[in-house]
Formats: structure tokens, sequence, C-alpha cells
């Protein structure tokens, strides 16, 4: 590997930004594809499979074997609201391999005895959020309940491109967070990203059901292919 | 790979710029069982320094022998090791899997 390509790759790495190393496996020779470039490469089709998968591949395109190796960020999630739900929610998704965070100001909540192992930050949203470099490679869900905690925060999430934004609550909640929120300035477009209800609807009842049909529902957003995506939600 | 690894790219990278003789080995393929999936790394300086892994530590001796001559030729080679493999009895995987290692220099 050109010293060039292994010092690109590792400042896309460090900038949370996902690339493919393609490599020719016969003749060693190599180059670094960013995501944004995806579009305008002759591989297009399997480097965004891959990358979707997060799975590196061998593929053999016109005579050669290529290796195409996924450096995708850690994902994120990012949990707004130390409640019951999220008590469950947070081991869960760390064993899916995301690294969690808990954000909620009250203190009686948000404690270490509750979320043991788990990075806590007992502070208000426009506090908590800014260092948490939120990004689009973070699954944002506001479990609250508490305007005046999710909405701040779910505009955080809107301007940050979260990859998966999902809030707590009924649909007619959900109506009235949208006028909120429209009233703040959040375009149409944004509040639509939001997924509420939340989660896979799967008849969850216990918080512990509820954080399985929360992450199956970033799962989906995150593995599957837009179209299927669509058909899922 | 997620990035969960130990960052031993930057190792890499940090090595090539001392001036050490670096070479990278990837798996680029497994069959059956193999202990790390394909992407897992393992880097390796000229002193015989390595750092990640390519298995479950059953073949990263043989790996880094052939490092040594990766990092003297500058030529690439690829690596199979399997229990179909002749050298099974010294150096294959005990899952029974499979795996093929790409290894090149740095710089």
């Amino acid at each position: 590997m050109k010293l060039a390509i292994l010092h690109e790759l590792n400042a896309e790495r460090a900038a949370r930004r996902p690339v493919i190393l393609v490599t020719d496996t016969e003749t060693g020779e190599q180059r670094l594809v960013k995501a944004a470039d995806f579009a305008k490469d002759p591989l297009r089709a399997e480097l965004e499979k891959q990358l979707r998968m997060g799975k590196s591949a061998n593929v053999e395109v016109a005579g050669k074997k290529l290796f195409l190796n996924v450096y995708a960020p850690t994902a994120k999630l990012v949990i707004v609201g130390a409640v019951h739900i999220s008590q469950a929610l947070a081991p869960l998704a760390r064993s899916l391999g995301y690294d969690v965070t808990v954000v909620d100001p009250r203190t009686a909540f948000a404690s270490p005895e509750r979320f043991p192992d788990i990075p806590l930050i007992a502070e208000w949203p426009d506090t908590a959020l800014p260092p948490l470099n939120v990004d689009a490679y973070t699954a944002f869900v506001a479990v609250t309940h508490d305007p005046k905690i999710d909405d701040p925060a779910l505009l955080h999430a809107f301007e940050r491109n979260c990859f998966y934004i999902g809030a707590l609550g009924s649909r007619k909640t959900h109506t009235k967070r949208g006028d909120r929120l429209r009233a703040q300035g959040a375009k149409e477009s944004d509040i639509a990203r939001i997924h509420a209800p939340i989660g896979l609807a799967i008849g969850a009842v216990s918080p512990s059901e509820i954080a399985v049909a929360i992450m199956a529902e970033i799962t989906a957003v995150l593995r599957l292919p837009p179209k299927e995506k669509e058909e899922a939600a | 790979m997620l990035d969960r690894d130990e960052d031993i790219l930057k190792a890499a990278e940090d090595w090539q710029k001392a001036g050490r003789g670096v070479a990278l080995a990837t798996v680029v393929e497994t069959w059956g069982s193999a202990p790390r999936p394909a992407g897992s790394s393992l880097v390796i300086n000229d002193e015989g320094t390595f750092l990640g892994s390519v298995s479950g530590g059953c073949v990263e001796g043989a790996v880094v022998t052939e490092a040594m001559d990766v990092i003297q030729s500058g030529k690439p080679r690829m690596l199979e090791f399997g229990v179909a493999d002749e050298t099974a009895w010294n150096v294959g995987l005990s899952c029974g899997g499979t795996i093929r290692v790409f290894v090149e220099k740095v710089g």
C-alpha cells in the first residue's frame, strides 16, 4: 500500500467518513474510493452494497479480481432520555456494536446506578450534544416524552443529518410535536424523517420489547437498500 | 471492517514514517468458520513487532514470517491457510475454516 493511500485512509477514518479500499489482488494495485465519490465510480453498485452491509468482499470485474475492503465508522447511538426503555436499549445497542451515549438533564434519571457502564451526560441537549459529534453514522432517539428536552435534541439531529431519527410518542403526540418543531424553524422534510411512533410494529409492550423494536428499525434503515427500506417502514 | 479494532492502520503509518519496513496482511476471503472476517488485518514491522490479527492466533506466526519476505522484496503475496492445506499440521486453523491473506508492503 502506498503511503499516500494509507495516509488518506487514516485521515478519512479519523473524520468518520466511510471509504472503500479497492485492491487488485493479483497485481497489488490499489485505489481508495470515498463514499462521496461512489456515485461516479464504475463499481458504484458493488461499492454501495458493501458499504451498506458494512462488509468487505471480493468481486470480479472485467477479468480483474478485486478485494473491496470497507472502512465504515463505528455507528453511534445517542439516546436522549434516561428512561426505562433506554435502560434496555443501551445494552442492546451496545451488543449490536454501537457506541452508546445517554443524555438526560434530569439527574434522577441519568444515574450510574440505572445505567452501569454506559456513558451518561446529565446536561440539557444544548450543552450535551455539540461535543458528541453527532453525524451521518449516528442513530438518534428522543424518548423523554418531554418537549423541553426532546425538541431541541431533534433539531440538533436534523442539522447533523443522522441516518436514523426516532421519537417516542403516539401519532397524536407526534402531530403536536411536528407543529412545535415547525414553529421552531424545522423543515417539512426534517419532520418527515422522524420515525414516530418509534420502532418497527412488532406489538412491543415491555420496555425491552420496545428496545428490540427500535433496534430492529435502526438496523433496517442502516442495512436495507432504499426501496426495501420503504416497504419495511 | 467496522472501526472498532485497535488502530493498527495508524500504527502502520507511524512505523513507516519512523523509517521502519512495514507490511500489512489482510484477510481477503474466508470459507467455513474462520475466526476473523474479511477485512481484518495485521500490521508487521521489520523488527517482527505486529499488531492486530488475521485469525485467532493460529496462523499469525506464519504470516509474520512471510511478511518479512514481502518487506524485503516489495512484492505482494497471497497466502492461504486451512485444514486442507498441507501446512495445516503446522499452522492450520483449528476451527476447520480456510482463509486467504493478502500481504503487501507499506510505502
